[in-house]
């Protein structure tokens, strides 16, 4: 592949995750029963053939690191390349924590010029999709672009957390907003852009010495009329778990067939590490409708319209509806959960209520895990 | 000098012919177990959690699933810098060669993958029971005993011991005597075809039965061993066993597995089982769906019922089908409206819509009554099934079916389509 990976996974993202981000960053977020939300980033590179891939980490990276401690999942073990993964280090002329994204590019910046590949893909690590990026950057190469920014239509309505541009015929972006509270486009940065690895060397270096640190505000914002930045539209399924209603739709969106079969129907699929987990077992009294059941799982109980992730226990007349129940979790009987999202390895006391009465609520317990 | 106190030798090669349809293409290691799992990896995972990374696993038996299925062993962190896991197929010597004649022999002819590893003792596995043990333990018993030889076995009822070889021990577990399948027990001590050899004591024996023809452990080495005043001990082991060699036992084994609190726990965490897992995705149930006392591996699409079975990874089955009693393998596809009752369905079987599975009065098999039995319904893999046919009890099919090898629409109980050429 002529391009190297860089995936920016660092931001704890102003709290807009709630008490799920005390935990981790969000690339590290559980999504769709049996993944976390970096694998897409990572297969969607993996199956583009990009074999040099670096992960950009700063805010609460535990659990991402002990996510990425092998990249044989992503089949990143190779001789040429491989997965890097940098955290802030002081070293005898720095002892800054990652102050933006470019200054995160900047501090590991003796790694792109080490490299020789002629292109670096960066992407976020909050970002649920499946993209080949040879055709973006087919793209890139055909328009003679300096950036090229993927993009796509908004679903939501409200576009005051992404960045919101506008392009002309040629695909040309003409203007481009960071995070504006009112916007006169619905089109949105997915925050992946391709660029020419000596181009991003260069506008990284001139940044710092800027003082500046930002990769979109202080970058392609300010660029914008002096390069030649292009957007590239997708409208295959994207989005972006960094809320809590967002992550709470995306996860329910696996509920759909379509979405199902785009991600694990079509080829190349998604990857991740393997948990060793029995298959799911349903025991007498279990009913389950409309859900998804991700392997270790043992239902009693009544679950409805949910996704259950690895190795959940329910108990005996448990009901779950419209709920999404992280790994490891155990739910004690007739437990009642509705509208939740139940953070990883809780123990639900037996006979416990939570409903989210206007919107999500999120059950963050930690009570002792009674013997099973 | 390479080290290895003690080396595994894994028998992967017999055909399992007692499983009939389901080992027509694949050797009974490789066979699909409890949803998830493939025989193989159950004395796999006991051998890399009672500390054993060297595993040699020797295959002859239409290998390429169970190749593709070990690699290098990754899944079982067998994937080592020294030892780990080598498949050893049977290969052209420059005098002569041959395939292996039996489990000795197999062992015998690749001596030189032993000797590379310089061990003390050499445990021999065979790739067909489901359990889980610590081969520690049972290396201690060995070494406490001063023992040539240590035969794991397992207290069976008196009255299904003539089904096994029998050990007959004095008060200190040392074997005096062995019979096979004897008509009148003396003992309740049946082998489970797992051996503690030490080094010398193997070569030794090896070496001298080398020009035995069909050389086997239970049938040549051990009387060898015995009657050269060799130690054998016999090591009692009281956890789960299960041979899976005929159909019966092979469903009713993974039917244990959907109990309560099954006597066979996958759900431990201590002493895992680890297996190749490359389905990962979630499983859907859907709104029309009933699922109850049953075991669903990743990425299944249920929309129909599902009673009292094991089903595989990536299985689909359909609106308005009812499974019951039945273990269904995975990438296997059940057509809407289809009933199926106490069956055993292989991988990547396509089942048509309306077909009705094992019903009416038990037949004995006309093909092998001896291997088709219990009742049960056994589907071949890559089968396919037409829509609307209505299927009998000991039964059993493989290769693409079509509506002509139905005569009015029904397979009888007892009744047989085998493949046609490989289409």
């Amino acid at each position: 592949m002529r391009a190297l990976g860089i995936i920016l996974a660092g931001g704890n993202n102003s709290n807009k995750m709630r008490e799920l981000s005390n935990k981790r960053a969000v690339a590290a977020m559980p999504v769709a029963g049996s993944y976390r939300s970096i694998d897409f980033a990572l297969s969607s590179m993996a199956n583009s053939h990009i074999q040099k891939v670096a992960v950009l980490t700063q805010y609460n990276a535990r659990s991402l690191n002990e996510h990425l401690s092998s990249s044989k999942w992503w089949d990143f073990g190779r001789k040429h390349g491989g997965l890097f993964v940098f955290s802030p280090t002081v070293t005898a002329d720095n002892s800054w924590w990652y102050r933006g994204t470019a200054d995160a590019i900047y501090q590991n910046l003796s790694w792109l010029k080490n490299s020789h590949e002629p292109y670096v893909v960066i992407a976020s690590g909050d970002g649920i999709y499946k993209l080949d990026f040879n055709k973006v950057l087919e793209y890139h190469i055909a328009k003679r672009a300096d950036v090229t920014v993927v993009c796509t239509n908004s679903r939501e309505e409200d576009t005051s957390r992404f960045g919101v541009l506008k392009m002309n015929e040629d695909c040309r972006i003409e203007e481009f907003e960071e995070k504006p509270m009112i916007s006169n486009s619905n089109v949105i940065s997915t925050g992946i852009y391709v660029i020419r690895r000596r181009q991003l060397i260069e506008m990284i270096e001139r940044c710092a010495q800027e003082d500046r640190h930002d990769f979109v505000k202080d970058i392609l914002i300010r660029y914008k009329n002096l390069k030649r930045i292009y957007g590239y539209k997708i409208d295959t399924y994207w989005s972006n778990i960094a809320t809590v209603e967002s992550y709470y739709r995306t996860n329910m969106d696996f509920l759909k067939p379509e979405v199902r079969n785009y991600f694990f129907g079509e080829y190349p699929g998604i990857y991740s590490k393997i948990d060793d987990l029995p298959p799911a077992k349903y025991n007498p009294g279990s009913c389950v409708k409309n859900s998804l059941v991700a392997s270790g799982c043992i239902i009693n109980g009544q679950v409805e319209n949910s996704v259950l992730f690895k190795k959940v226990y329910v108990g005996n007349n448990c009901v779950i509806k419209n709920s999404i129940i992280l790994n490891d979790v155990y739910l004690g009987d007739n437990t009642h959960i509705e509208n939740c999202i139940v953070e990883s390895r809780d123990t639900i006391r037996a006979n416990s209520y939570h409903c989210g009465e206007d919107g999500i609520k999120i059950v963050v317990e930690k009570n002792e895990r009674y013997a099973i | 000098m390479i080290k290895k106190e003690m080396i595994a030798m894994l028998l992967a090669g017999g055909q399992g012919s007692r499983l009939g349809v389901l080992t027509e293409k694949v050797a009974k290691p490789a066979v699909a177990f409890g949803g998830k799992y493939r025989i193989i990896d159950f004395p796999l995972s006991n051998c890399i959690n009672s500390g054993i990374d060297t595993v040699g696993v020797l295959t002859q038996y239409q290998p390429l699933r169970l190749n593709t299925h070990i690699g290098i062993g990754i899944p079982w962190d067998l994937d080592k810098n020294v030892g780990g896991v080598t498949v050893l197929p049977p290969y052209e010597k420059s005098t002569n060669s041959e395939w292996y004649t039996g489990t000795a022999n197999a062992i015998y002819q690749n001596m030189a993958y032993m000797e590379t590893f310089n061990p003390d003792y050499v445990l021999i596995l065979s790739g067909d029971h489901i359990y889980k043990m610590d081969y520690e333990v049972m290396l201690d018993y060995h070494k406490a005993n001063n023992a040539d030889v240590t035969i794991a076995c397992m207290p069976v009822p008196i009255e299904e011991a003539s089904r096994f070889g029998i050990m007959i021990t004095d008060g200190t577990g040392r074997i005096t005597e062995f019979e096979e399948k004897p008509e009148h027990p003396r003992s309740n001590l049946a082998s489970m075809g797992i051996y503690i050899f030490s080094w010398k004591a193997l070569k030794e024996s090896l070496t001298a039965l080398k020009d035995q023809p069909s050389c086997d452990f239970g049938k040549h080495i051990l009387p060898y061993c015995r009657d050269n005043g060799k130690r054998l001990f016999a090591y009692e082991f009281n956890g789960y066993w299960k041979d899976v060699g005929t159909l019966g036992s092979y469903w009713e084994a993974n039917m244990e597995l959907i109990d309560i609190i099954p006597e066979f726990n996958l759900y431990e965490e201590f002493w895992k089982i680890y297996t190749k897992g490359d389905i990962i995705r979630p499983q859907y149930i859907s709104n029309e769906a009933i699922v109850d006392r049953s075991i669903i591996g990743e990425g299944a699409e249920i929309y129909g019922e599902v009673h009292n079975s094991v089903i595989g990874a990536d299985v689909v089955i359909e609106k308005g089908v009812v499974v019951r009693d039945s273990i269904i393998m995975r990438h296997s596809c059940i057509g809407s409206g289809t009933q199926i009752n106490k069956a055993i369905i292989a991988e990547n079987v396509t089942i048509g819509k309306n077909v009705v599975m094992g019903v009416g009065e038990e037949a004995p098999n006309v093909l092998k009554p001896n291997i088709y039995g219990f009742g049960l319904v056994t589907i071949g893999e890559n089968a396919v099934i037409p829509d609307g046919v209505t299927i009998g009890k000991n039964v059993c099919i493989s290769g693409r079916t079509t509506p002509e090898d139905y005569p009015g629409g029904v397979l009888q109980s007892g009744g047989a389509i085998v493949e046609k050429d490989g289409e």
